[in-house]
């Protein structure tokens, strides 16, 4: 008998323990090319430097990367909505996949960093702009990461649920969904990395908080280890929250490593 | 309990160049088993989906199915494949209940106590909890058959349903399952002469012509042991098939 669902302890402080490692090594060799290459601060701080700014300005950096962390959150949920919406509606219309889809795929084709500035126009300076913006770029792989889940149940499951007499409905909720929720949490994964992308974008054409906003600030006045402080906060909130999602989906979605063998 | 009865039976998929089989009769007496022995590709999964209602209206279907106390068949029968089917996201109680949550939407109490008495039946006591993952591959398939248990339908139709496990495990769950399943009108389909022969009140081979040919069994009851007297109708039967080989 094998129990997928609980890596051991062991494994998991030896990968902190790499992870650690990994970092301090980075921070020296940093630390070493300012100092060889006698680096100006104003090029490139050395990394003591950059968490003294951290420490002084820990405040300021907090609310910002808090307003910058919201609108990331945010996006996701909306994105993430608006894409099983969208995945759904595909399944069960036939009609709307054959018009939806190729549009879908053609929107593809629009450099979405070019909407921004026509998305602060519509949605002003405030944080629904950078939501949508943040949205805008998940919604593609989720949609079609949801949809290829949807569409791709196993057939045996499908097979014993007529059988058994279930309705369209339920062969969609208790078969079609769950099924497809591995293959919609790496959807979600990919998500999770470039929802940050969408924000702090938004956040440089035009905003009035957030991390993006205070790289911004500081790099005009040429403040560059505040910006190198900016740029490491989002850094580590974009780490963390990746690596909460995927710990919650490998906690709720426990059965995709069977369903990968099928 | 009802008999099945097969007549002048056609099946032709869509882009196919010639009918799976045509003109296929069959009669299934009630609450006995059926066997259909046959090499892979023969089709005799088509005839089984067929009867389970799996086969899209689109293919050119013909022939008649009916059951002699004249109810329909669809709704009737529980169908077992060769994978176990369990869903990963839901328990085993959950499992054996699942036809419950997919017509109605809903488990009673009186089903759930109707599930643990089943699976204690099967000597599954205590993994109820459970998730499919960490059950072995013979649990898995027991817990299968509890679910076809529960369905509680007069006709079992099984495909193969063994041919993933082990000898031993083999050996165990077609003496269970023909204990479980001996008032159940049932159509059991498989590649094994020494399983059909173990497990059949009556027994056709699949031939290569697409007819279905008769098999004289041995005298015992079923679940046959495997004796002298099975060894040799074995041994005739694979001599009978082997001459289709090539």
């Amino acid at each position: 008998m094998t129990n997928y669902n609980h890596p051991d302890k062991h494994s998991r402080y030896a990968h902190l323990w790499r992870l650690s490692v990994t970092v301090l090594v980075l921070l020296g060799i940093w630390h070493l090319i300012v100092v060889i290459f006698e680096m100006p601060p104003f090029i490139l701080p050395p990394p003591l430097l950059v968490f003294e700014k951290l420490l002084a300005n820990y405040s300021l950096l907090f609310d910002h990367a808090l307003i910058t962390l919201s609108e990331i959150v945010l996006g996701l949920i909306l994105g993430i909505c608006m894409g099983l919406l969208f995945a759904l509606q595909m399944l069960l219309f036939k009609p709307v996949r054959r018009w939806l889809l190729p549009v879908l795929i053609a929107s593809q084709a629009i450099p979405v960093f070019a909407l921004a500035p026509i998305l602060m126009l519509w949605f002003g300076y405030g944080m629904t702009s950078k939501v949508v913006m943040a949205a805008l770029i998940i919604f593609f792989p989720i949609t079609t990461t949801c949809f290829d889940g949807l569409r791709h149940t196993p057939s045996g499951y499908l097979d014993l649920a007529q059988t058994m007499g279930a309705n369209r409905w339920r062969q969609l909720w208790s078969i079609r969904l769950p099924a497809a929720l591995p293959t919609l949490a790496s959807g979600i994964r990919v998500a999770v990395v470039v929802a940050p992308i969408g924000a702090v974008v938004g956040e440089w054409v035009g905003s009035a908080g957030g991390l993006g906003y205070l790289m911004l600030q500081s790099n005009a006045r040429m403040q560059i280890a505040d910006m190198f402080a900016a740029l490491l906060l989002l850094a580590v909130f974009s780490i963390a929250l990746y690596y909460l999602t995927d710990f919650l989906l490998k906690r709720f979605i426990p059965w995709h490593r069977e369903q990968a063998s099928r | 309990m009802s008999s099945l009865e097969i007549r002048q039976s056609s099946l032709h998929y869509q882009d196919a160049s010639s009918p799976v089989f045509s003109g296929l009769n069959l009669h299934l007496p009630a609450n006995s088993w059926t066997c259909i022995l046959g090499a892979s590709g023969c089709g005799k999964t088509s005839l089984l989906r067929l009867l389970a209602g799996l086969i899209d209206p689109q293919h050119q279907i013909e022939g008649e199915i009916s059951c002699s106390d004249g109810l329909p068949l669809s709704s009737r029968i529980a169908y077992m494949a060769q994978q176990d089917l369990l869903l990963p996201w839901l328990s085993v109680l959950d499992n054996v209940c699942l036809k419950a949550k997919l017509s109605t939407g809903k488990i009673t109490a009186t089903q759930q106590e109707r599930a643990r008495l089943l699976l204690s039946q099967l000597n599954l006591s205590g993994i109820e909890n459970d998730f499919p993952n960490q059950l072995s591959g013979g649990m898995r398939q027991r817990v299968a058959l509890a679910r076809t248990l529960m369905q509680e339908t007069p006709f079992v139709l099984m495909d193969e349903p063994f041919s993933a496990l082990d000898a031993v495990n083999r050996y165990k769950l077609q003496e269970l399952a023909a204990e479980v399943l001996k008032n159940r009108t049932v159509l059991f389909i498989t590649h094994d002469p020494q399983e059909a022969l173990r497990l059949a009140n009556q027994l056709y081979w699949f031939d290569n012509n697409k007819k279905l040919v008769p098999i004289q069994l041995p005298s015992s009851n079923t679940p046959r042991a495997i004796d002298a007297e099975l060894g040799a109708c074995q041994q005739s039967l694979l001599q009978q098939m082997h001459s289709q080989y090539d």
